[in-house]
């Protein structure tokens, strides 16, 4: 009996939010991908059916990992990350471009993408390098080889054309800082991206002016004032930079990847080539925001989405799948996702919080991240708050790697945690 | 801080984005509506127009099917052109024209090939349609009129422009509405309501079936026929007529309101705006700005109503009690102020009393009437505002407020309008004199006159004239069945009524007198000017006649108006003279008219001011005769008419 009630301490509120998102997600690519007036749920030639197969086969998944030792994952971290890196290389000659991105390997008729478990493969060796007692992470040869490991694999899917996934690393910036590194980096990668924006919406000389002022009236009200060298060096540089931004964004930056910025900050002023680019660049935006907006308070309610129905948004079963969350379930039913994503983010926060091992605090910490990146790129970009960029929506969309991806992150986590309870 | 900051931040993240979702969903109301819903197709069923019948119960306009040739550009499949060119009687060129702006426009999309084709050109066209994949057949349906008279009344269907889409949203892109006549005054009725099918699509503009299996389709409701006062009759033998002539003629049966006909010459034929040609005639009409067949002289010609206006200023007068019917006034060829001769007349015995002023039509002896009237107030803007009330309780001098779209308020002056001309009380009766004859400030379009003549053959009330006759299951407006009183009391309209028929019998028309009809009438002669180069110059005068029959229980009050056809009874007095009878008897005794008013043209009189010549008018004018083939035609007609 006791032997059997350590198997199942576990954190169920955890494990109750992961289903109840799985399976509303599941329900909304239902809407999004049927075609026919019947429904046949166990239709596996569809969306759906093969979604359903995933979510089944996950639960064997579960099983697996939560049967495994926690203490596999801590030891063999390494090992975990240096096959899923090579996997990732192995891209380069066996991978299969789909929609531009060569981030899959075909075996038979499945398809299976690396990156997704890249993620949890980094969290574990970010979370075994800090938490070894000879590092520390304020050291800046330390530093360096943290950031390499996770710069490893964001580059690898930057190759491989999938800037989405990339940018999800930048999550660990916020892990590193809960580990002890200085705040001032965070700041300054901050006022880059200020900086940055400020010299695409406002121009060089706007952005140099605004600057000088705001670093020149804090030198001078400042009581021990350094050397004036300093805020100049600081201007000169920053005006370098934004100089260096607007000739990357006219110049360097891909066609599509400039277009969508120029729609996200409302550059293009002529209101016949705005037109246009709704219908091309923007065309995507364009209905999943109609979409949305159609939805009103309540929905139009399940399966009765005319937008949806009529696939006027294009990946609305995978990328776009909040839109069929927001036509069909209305105000009401997108504010309970954001709401449940919330919770389950602040969840696994705090019980990373309550970890004694350091490995399993950061471990916890970089799944919460992970899913955070993908939550605020994903669902910004639904709604237009930020630029296009293609990425999953975590548990939601449709995809068996995806899934699995996340529900490998969040169990090896829920794993991990049992340990703590277990040890009262 | 390091424990609590990515709480923070996934924290204010989740209330940025309901924050946002609240904005797309609550604050900016998108396209929730089914009708903007793009992803909605919305696809019409069109109802059945509704028929128009006349008086009699004769069919007038009904509907035909026309045919559309459409198709996809994208679902064409090779063909044999020139076949197809033949059946359809294009050349290759326009084929390829037709195709590339089609496919231009959209690929996937249907687009109209050739519309409105004729039954013929379809039935040949029908058998072989199967060869032309791609192309088909989408069935519309137009007017059809069943008679070629009444344009100005039947009007006709167009397409509806943006403006009326914009402004009523019952109306979509390409639907039909009433553009003129009855077809605008009672469009609601006759178009029906159209039903409405809501077709789920995809992006691709496909369709993926009903939407909701259809609970929210609407079935069509059907358009209602009506029935109007016109007697097809009399206003075929109207048109017939006023055949090279210009003007209008109103008949109104007085104990109703009702329009008998409605006459507008130059006229056209209604099934010229039917069809594919629709356009083409109506800029062809329209440009003709010089006979304007598209302008109604019935409702909108306002001229100077003449002599005619005469029998009014001796209703106020005997009214006003500052005239009796014994009162004689003396005439030496005009009205004299001292030695100024402020109105001039022609010669007949003198001194008269009101019979006969109003018989022989003495412009003198009105001229006393109208002066007593003003003048019996210490003040002429009083008097004068006495006077234009009394002349609009005939409906007078402002909108008559029948059913038809088009009209004009004619003018009748008071005190302050005079007040406003020369200054305060800077004026007096003999400064507008002009008044007491029909003439100077007043107008009035012949509607308007033809329902003050119902107004005296009423003896003091009239009803507002309609077109509308009936509507299936439906009363018509109170307001045509309610009487309008005029100011005079019953007992002052029976001398007035006798001067009128004492104008057939021994006046200024008596040489137009119907057998067996004991009509009351008044002849009307206008002056009128033209500017030719910024030189106004005048013409022959305008020949004007208003009459109502019979004297007792009159059935027909009628106001006829030909431009520049001289004196009263020469053209507008024949005419009619000819119309009563017909609707009375039913038959023409007064042969002699009939044969005088269809051999005789005024098309020359109308040329005279643009040939650039210099040109003679009323006396020094001649008349002149339409050739044989062309009377010959106007007789066949006139057999045709009578069978």
């Amino acid at each position: 009996m006791v032997e059997a009630q350590k198997y199942f301490k576990f954190d169920w509120i955890t494990i109750f939010l992961f289903f109840l998102l799985v399976g509303f997600g599941w329900l909304n690519i239902l809407s999004a991908s049927h075609t026919g007036e019947t429904i046949d749920y166990l239709d596996f030639s569809q969306r759906y059916g093969k979604q359903l197969i995933f979510i089944f086969l996950t639960i064997g998944l579960i099983i697996i990992l939560l049967a495994i030792e926690s203490k596999f994952y801590e030891r063999f971290s390494s090992i975990i990350y240096i096959i899923s890196m090579l996997s990732l290389v192995g891209l380069f000659i066996f991978g299969k471009n789909v929609n531009g991105a060569t981030s899959w390997y075909g075996i038979g008729g499945m398809t299976f993408q690396p990156s997704e478990f890249a993620k949890a493969a980094t969290a574990l060796a970010v979370a075994k390098y800090i938490s070894d007692l000879n590092t520390d992470i304020k050291r800046i040869k330390d530093q360096i080889t943290v950031v390499t490991i996770i710069a490893i694999p964001a580059i690898l899917v930057l190759l491989q054309k999938d800037a989405g996934s990339t940018l999800v690393y930048g999550c660990f910036i916020f892990i590193l800082y809960r580990e002890g590194l200085s705040p001032a980096y965070l700041l300054i990668t901050l006022s880059l991206i200020i900086l940055a924006l400020f010299s695409l919406k406002f121009g060089v000389l706007a952005t140099s002016i605004t600057l000088s002022l705001i670093v020149l009236t804090h030198h001078f009200i400042r009581k021990r004032k350094p050397l004036i060298i300093q805020p100049i060096s600081i201007i000169i540089g920053s005006i370098l930079l934004s100089y260096g931004v607007k000739y990357f964004y006219d110049n360097i930056l891909p066609f599509h990847q400039k277009d969508r910025i120029t729609i996200w900050l409302s550059l293009e002023k002529d209101p016949e080539k705005l037109e246009r680019m709704k219908k091309t660049i923007a065309y995507n935006l364009n209905e999943s925001e109609r979409a949305i907006s159609s939805g009103g308070l309540t929905g139009k309610g399940f399966l009765e989405g005319t937008r949806t129905t009529g696939k006027f948004v294009p990946e609305q079963d995978t990328d776009y799948i909040f839109s069929t969350v927001g036509e069909e379930w209305g105000f009401i039913g997108s504010t309970m996702v954001v709401i449940l994503f919330v919770l389950l983010l602040m969840r696994i926060l705090h019980l990373a919080e309550l970890q004694k091992s350091q490995f399993s605090r950061i471990y916890g910490y970089s799944v919460a991240g992970i899913i955070f990146m993908h939550f605020l790129i994903n669902i910004g970009m639904v709604m237009g708050l930020i630029p296009t960029i293609g990425i999953p929506l975590p548990l939601f969309s449709y995809g068996g790697s995806g899934l699995w991806g996340f529900t490998i992150l969040l169990f090896i986590f829920i794993k991990l945690d049992s340990d703590r309870i277990n040890q009262w | 801080m390091r424990q609590v900051l990515l709480f923070i931040i996934i924290g204010i993240t989740g209330a940025t984005f309901i924050g946002r979702l609240f904005y797309l969903q609550i604050y900016s109301t998108g396209d929730q509506n089914l009708y903007d819903d793009n992803a909605i197709r919305k696809v019409y069923d069109y109802p059945k127009r509704g028929f128009v019948y006349d008086r009699n119960g004769n069919l007038l306009v009904d509907n035909q099917p026309s045919y559309d040739v459409m198709f996809i550009p994208r679902e064409v499949k090779p063909l044999d052109t020139l076949d197809f060119c033949k059946l359809l009687k294009i050349t290759k060129e326009d084929f390829i024209k037709i195709y590339n702006k089609a496919y231009h426009y959209s690929p996937r999309l249907p687009s109209v090939f050739i519309p409105q084709l004729t039954k013929e050109d379809y039935a040949a066209l029908q058998e072989k349609m199967r060869k032309f994949e791609g192309f088909y057949i989408q069935k519309r349906s137009l007017r059809h009129y069943q008679t070629t008279i009444g344009a100005n009344v039947l009007g006709d269907i167009g397409e509806v422009n943006n403006a009326i889409i914009e402004k009523n949203p019952y109306y979509n892109m390409g639907d039909l509405i009433g553009k003129q006549g009855i077809e605008i005054s009672y469009e609601e009725v006759l178009r029906g309501v159209k039903g409405i099918k809501f077709i789920q699509k995809d992006r691709f503009n496909r369709d993926l079936g009903p939407y909701k299996n259809g609970i929210y389709d609407t079935l069509p409701k059907q358009g209602k026929d009506i029935t109007i006062t016109i007697d097809a009759k009399l206003q075929e033998y109207g048109e017939l007529l006023m055949q090279h002539k210009r003007g209008g003629i109103v008949a109104i049966d007085p104990s109703s309101g009702e329009i008998l006909a409605m006459v507008t010459a130059p006229s056209y034929n209604p099934n010229l705006l039917v069809g594919r040609d629709r356009s083409k005639n109506f800029t062809k009409l329209y440009n003709d700005t010089i006979a304007k067949p598209l302008f109604d002289r019935g409702l909108k010609a306002q001229y100077p109503p003449g002599s005619p206006f005469k029998v009014l200023n001796a209703l106020i007068g005997l009214q006003e009690k500052v005239v009796t019917t014994e009162d004689k006034f003396s005439c030496r060829m005009g009205y004299y102020l001292g030695s100024r001769r402020l109105t001039g007349c022609h010669s007949h015995s003198s001194p008269l009393s009101m019979n006969d002023g109003i018989a022989q039509s003495c412009n003198a002896y009105f001229a006393n009437v109208y002066r007593r009237i003003i003048d019996k107030y210490d003040k002429a803007d009083e008097g004068m505002d006495v006077w234009s009330n009394h002349v609009k309780s005939f409906g007078l001098g402002n909108y008559l407020g029948y059913d038809l779209k088009i009209g004009n308020k004619g003018n009748i002056p008071d005190g302050a309008f005079y007040d406003k001309w020369y200054g305060e009380n800077r004026w007096s009766s003999t400064y507008n004199i002009s008044n007491s004859i029909g003439q100077g400030e007043v107008e009035a379009t012949p509607i308007q006159l033809a329902n003050m003549i119902a107004a005296i053959a009423n003896r003091g009330y009239y009803y507002t004239p309609h077109i509308i006759k009936s509507i299936e299951g439906e009363a018509i407006d109170e307001n045509f069945t309610t009487p309008k009183y005029t100011t005079i009391d019953k007992e002052n309209f029976e001398p007035v009524i006798h001067g009128m028929f004492d104008v057939y019998n021994k006046g200024t028309a008596s040489t137009l007198q119907v057998p067996g009809i004991e009509i009351c009438g008044k002849t009307g002669t206008a002056e009128n000017f033209i500017k030719i180069d910024g030189v106004t110059t005048q013409l022959t005068d305008h020949s004007i006649f208003v009459a109502f029959a019979p004297k007792d229980n009159p059935k027909i009050a009628i106001a006829v108006f030909v431009e520049n056809g001289y004196w009263g009874s020469r053209f507008a007095g024949k005419i009619a003279s000819l119309l009563i009878e017909k609707y009375i008897k039913g038959a023409i005794t007064r042969t002699d008219l009939e044969d005088w008013i269809l051999r005789y043209s005024l098309d020359h009189e109308y040329e005279k001011p643009y040939s650039g010549e210099p040109f003679g008018i009323n006396r020094n004018s001649t008349l002149e005769v339409v050739d044989d083939i062309e009377y010959n035609r106007l007789k066949e007609q006139l057999k045709h008419l009578s069978s």
